[in-house]
Order: C-alpha cells, then structure tokens, then sequence
C-alpha cells in the first residue's frame, strides 16, 4: 500500500518509477516531497503547493519531476538550471526547484550551475549525484572518483573528480550543502532549509547506484553502499566532533555555505521599480 | 499623426516585440544581432519586463521557453553561431508547444565566416536544423517598418499555433536605418493565449478538440498542475513508448502548420499583374530586387517581384497560382541556392528556374539583377 505520502504528493498513475532495485534515487524524491510537505503544513510560514515547480534535465534523477505532483517541467540534457532561470525570473514568487544528477548539472550542464550560482538567482537545485551515468549504463561522470571503473574506464578513471558543491560554492553559490541517502532526515532538513533559502541553494545529495558504480566497482549491494555512506558520511556536529586524523577519507553533511547575497529577481525588481517611477515622473512612456 | 523616427532595423524589432507584449528577453551578444539585446536591456524594465543575459546561447532560448512555461511572452535573438546552437531547445519548443520568438540576423556562414557581412544561409537551417521531423514557422522581413509590423505577426502565430517563430532576418535589414511611423501596424491585434484547457477529456493539458490542432495550456503557477516533457507525450503530457500515440503527437504537430499554411503564409507581389519573369526573393534581398524590377519595366520589360514573407512554411500555393502567366522565375538569394530548391519543387519543372546568389558577404546589387536578367533574355535568344 502507497504511503499518504506517495498518495499526496505523486502521481500513482506514473509509479512504479523506473529506477533499478536498490537505487538511491527513490529516497532522495521521498526527502523532497517530505520537505516540501513540511514546508506546506509549517503553521507559522507555509508555502503554496500551486507555487512549486519542479524542473528536470534528462538522466535518472531527472525522471523524478514526471512522479512529482507539482507543476513539473522534464526539459534537455543539462539545460534544466536555464530553463528555471526564466521560469523564476518571469514568476518570482514560484518556488523553482531543480531535480538534476552529477552529469546533468556538471558536465553538460556545469556552465548554467555555475552562472546560476554566481547571479544569486533564487532557485534550489538538488543534485542526485551516483557518480555515474546510470540512464546510459554506467560512463563515468565528472564526480566518478579518480582509478574507479566505469564501461568508459575500462581501465580505471584518468579523470580528476569535481565535489559538486564546492564547486557551487566557489562559483559564488549563496547556499552550498551537501546530503546523501543514509541520512534521510538529515537531508530533508538541507532541502527545506535550502527551498526557504532566498538566493541559489544548491544541495549535493550523495545517491547510490549499486547496478553500475556499485557492481563496476566492487562496492557490494544497496545494503553495503548504504553502509559505507553511515560510515564516512557525517552529519556536521559529528564531523567537526572528531579529530583530523579520524576524518581522514570522510565528508561532511550539512551547509557548508551561506551567505545572504542579494537575490537577482529582487534586485531586478528596484531596476524595473526605478525605470518606471522615472518614467511616470517625466509624464511619458519611458521611451 | 505620430512622427517619423529614424531606426535601425534591430531596434524595430524589439519595438514591434513590446508592443506584441513580449516582457522577457534572454540572450547571448553576436555580431549583427547585439542591438536587439542592448535595445531589450534597456526598454524591458521600462515597460515592466525583464532582461536576462545569459551565458551562451544554449541557455538563453532554455530562459525563454521556460519564462513562456509560466506565462510570459518571451524572446531571444542571435546569429547563425548561436542559431546552431539553440537547436536542440527550438525542436523542444515544438514538441512540448511552447510559443516563443527567436529572431535569427543573418551572416555570413560557415563557421564564424564573416561576422559583419550579410547573408541568407541561414535558410534550410530555420527549417531543418533542429532534429527529427518538426513544425516551422518563420517570416522574413525586408524593411525597418515591416521589421515592426511583422514581429508582431510572429507573437501572434506563436501564440495561436503554440509553436516558436523564428524571425529570419538579415544583416541588411538588421543594421539598415530608415525613417519609420509606427503607428497603425497591420497586426495590432494580439492574439493572447487560451488560459484554461479545452473542456473534455478530464482537463488535460495536451487535450485537443476534434478537429482542431493546439492545445490551450495554462501557464504554470495558475492553479493547474501539469506536466511538460521533450518525450513524446500523451494528453496528459506524460512519457509514453506507444508508437501509436508518439505518431498521432508529431503528426499533429507537423499538422497544425501544414494545414493552417493558407492562415500562416504572406507573401508581397510587387509588379506582378502582367510580369513573364519573377523575380523571387526574400529578406534584404528585395531592395535591389524592387529596384532592378523598376529599372526593368522602364526599359519595357515584363518582370515583377513575388517576396515570400512568410518564408516557412514555403508560400507554394501562392506561387503556383502564378505559374501560368510566367515564361521564366529568377531566383535571387544571399545564399548558394537553398530557397531557389524550393522553387523548383513548386514550380516543379514546368518553368525554367534561374538562379543568382552570393556567398561572399557582398551584397547583391540591381546591376548584377538587371545583368542577370539580359543574360536570360540572351539565353532565350540562343534558343
């Protein structure tokens, strides 16, 4: 039987979802519908169901949006950050949220995160990043950790990997945060910080895929995967809790940037605000 | 009575597009097009509209299909360079039905070729150049004013046909500056879109009447969810892998344009009453084109000009309809040959078809047309 979650918030018609047994895919789209749940039943600050929009490129994580019942948009191969830029800009008070995977937001689609990042444009992009091109059956992508295996690294990755959101970060992201599926509750608690969040937030969440990267790379099932993620994926009071020897291989989980730079959308408005109070001062059209 | 202004042909066009409702622009600076993003910049917020400039050109149509998704008249312009690269976002446009304008100011190609120089080489790719079978709708204007009045007529069959328009235009009329009124333009009235579904079939956004070939769909944020996708899609506007319902989509689709050509396609005749020759061109081209057909009839000659403004899908019924007072067609294009191929297929052999074209950046003068058309005659004479 369908949670009331699923009930609620997908579309049941469309389900099952095509993701392979013991993907990380499904939790990471649960952690979004439970934030976004939180969010609409916040009593003292709720936000519209009708004002979300769920907006995805092409790739595993992207068939996501189709199962969310929001207004929802499945656009091309890296360019879903672009179209959300002109769906934010032309309503600013919709909630644009971005469902993308690792190739999508930072091979093909790097330099709309990056740009998106620098502007301060108020979206939230989530990133189910497995380390590899799942739809496409198993490529390495540009957050494949350096000698893993992939069906283009045969012989090991030559590539140096990207950390998705430092990269965000540095490209001026006013939001940075990192999740993964092991910790769920933490994770939602990033995504609805990240959706309340005025500028770009951008949330690296750590998925599995245990049929290509897993399976390619010895790194046993679902159930191991998950393991390895409980174990060197910490929550940020844990992380900062253990010495540097002991972090030694791990990562933390949490925001590991903020800042309240001011949003593009707002900042555009004082342009058309003063275009137009100049105008009517002269009596004419503004031409 | 409003006064006349001097305007540059890039600049009409973002006028014409304001007074279309157009309020959001996005795009990507190019030699010959910049203008239109400067002119964008600076009037949008003006009439409350807005100006993004994105990082590439793959982005800024990404931007404006997106702002169209939630209810904004949106539009980019670029030059072949980043004509090639919007592609793949035009073909999306079309299959998921976004209306939107994306003007193309034509130069000289291939590659970064001549940046400054005019062209029309750009042709076939506003028809072909996104992947798989698709609709097109594109107009093509050939002086300042009608940049103004004829953006506006490309709003509207965005908005009627839910479909991008591309605007083809040229270097020539790009960067021409004439003295224009703009008041009265031909199309003032703006077609807006439907804002509710159709009625029947539970509502749903791709839900199309018998009989008829767009979808009404409401902007996002409006109260109706739904979802939009470059898969083929049932009514739903969810993926399917029915090779039935995908067929029935895309011939739908190509359907909507085809069949509505007689409501789409415009074209100017200009001398044409009583011509034996046409003079067939489009875009900047017609300038020296009227010339030369003046210059012809004041040396007695029965030539006239038939200037397809809509330029896709190609005015054949028109054209066809003059075919039996012609004795010759003269086919004058900034391009080695690629309106001329569809000439030929309307007039489909029983006409000689001539040809006169440029690909080096140099523009085609009403000397080298009068030339032309001597040569013609001479040829007639060798006969």
């Amino acid at each position: 039987m369908p949670s009331d979650l699923v009930h609620l918030y997908m579309r049941i018609d469309h389900l099952p979802q095509i993701w392979c047994p013991g993907c990380g895919n499904g939790v990471i789209m649960r952690d979004v519908a439970v934030a976004i749940d939180e969010l609409i039943h916040d009593e003292e600050n709720s936000i519209n169901r009708e004002d979300i929009v769920i907006v995805s490129g092409i790739g595993c994580s992207s068939r996501a949006a189709g199962y969310l019942d929001f207004n929802s948009i499945h656009t091309t191969h890296g360019r879903a950050i672009a179209f959300a830029s002109g769906i934010k800009m032309a309503n600013p008070k919709l909630h644009v949220i971005v469902l993308t995977g690792d190739g999508d937001c930072s091979a093909i689609g790097g330099n709309h995160l990056i740009h998106a990042a620098r502007r301060n444009l108020g979206l939230t992009v989530v990133c189910f990043n497995n380390d590899i091109y799942g739809m496409t059956g198993g490529q390495y992508s540009p957050t494949t950790p350096n000698g893993d295996k992939a069906t283009t690294a045969p012989y090991g990755n030559v590539d140096r990997p990207f950390d998705i959101a430092v990269l965000a970060a540095g490209a001026g992201a006013s939001f940075s945060a990192r999740g993964d599926v092991y910790h769920a509750r933490e994770t939602i608690d990033i995504i609805k910080r990240a959706i309340r969040h005025k500028g770009f937030s951008l949330v690296d969440v750590y998925s599995i895929c245990p049929t290509y990267y897993g399976r390619k790379n010895r790194k046993g099932d679902a159930v191991e995967m998950l393991r390895w993620q409980k174990e060197n994926l910490l929550p940020t009071a844990r992380y900062y809790s253990m010495s540097e020897e002991e972090r030694a291989g791990k990562k933390q989980i949490g925001i590991l940037s903020y800042n309240d730079y001011p949003e593009y959308t707002e900042e555009y408005a004082k342009i058309i605000a003063a275009c137009r109070g100049k105008a009517k001062k002269q009596g004419g059209d503004g031409t | 009575m409003a006064k006349a202004v001097l305007m540059q042909g890039n600049e009409a066009a973002v006028e014409g597009a304001i007074t279309a409702g157009m309020r959001f622009f996005a795009g990507y600076p190019i030699t010959p097009s910049t203008e239109i993003a400067e002119q964008s910049a600076l009037r949008l917020p003006q009439e409350g509209g807005k100006f993004m400039q994105m990082e590439d050109e793959i982005s800024s149509i990404a931007a404006v299909l997106g702002a169209s998704a939630a209810g904004m008249k949106a539009m980019t312009a670029t030059s072949g360079p980043g004509f090639s690269l919007m592609q793949e976002n035009i073909g999306y446009g079309a299959m998921a039905e976004i209306p939107c304008v994306i003007i193309d100011v034509q130069r000289t190609g291939p590659s970064t070729g001549l940046p400054t120089s005019p062209s029309q080489g750009d042709y076939m790719q506003a028809r072909w150049g996104t992947h798989g079978d698709h609709p097109v709708i594109a107009l093509s204007p050939s002086s300042v004013l009608e940049t103004y009045t004829l953006i506006i007529r490309a709003f509207n069959l965005a908005e009627k046909y839910r479909t991008p328009v591309i605007f083809l235009m040229d270097e020539i009329v790009g960067h021409m500056r004439e003295g224009v009124v703009l008041s009265n333009p031909r199309d003032l009235i703006i077609n807006r879109r439907k804002m509710s579904f159709h009625d029947g079939a539970n509502k749903q956004c791709y839900f199309v009447p018998e009989g008829e070939y767009v979808p009404a769909m409401k902007p996002f944020g409006q109260g109706e969810r739904y979802n939009i996708t470059g898969l083929a899609h049932d009514v739903s506007g969810f993926p399917v892998n029915s090779s039935e319902i995908a067929g029935r989509l895309v011939t739908r689709l190509l359907d909507k344009v085809e069949k509505n050509a007689d409501d789409i396609c415009r074209v100017e005749e200009f001398a044409m009453d009583d011509a034996e020759i046409a003079v067939v061109c489009f875009g900047g081209t017609a300038r020296a084109v009227m010339d030369a057909v003046l210059q012809a009839r004041e040396a007695g000659k029965r030539v006239g000009m038939f200037r397809p403004i809509t330029v896709w899908p190609f005015p054949e019924k028109q054209l066809r309809a003059r075919l039996p007072q012609l004795k010759k067609i003269l086919m004058v294009e900034h391009n080695h040959g690629q309106m001329l191929l569809e000439v030929q297929r309307t007039v489909g052999g029983a006409l000689p078809v001539d040809f006169l074209g440029r690909i080096d950046g140099t523009v085609i003068s009403p000397a080298d047309i009068l030339a032309k058309l001597s040569e013609m005659e001479g040829k007639n004479h060798a006969e």
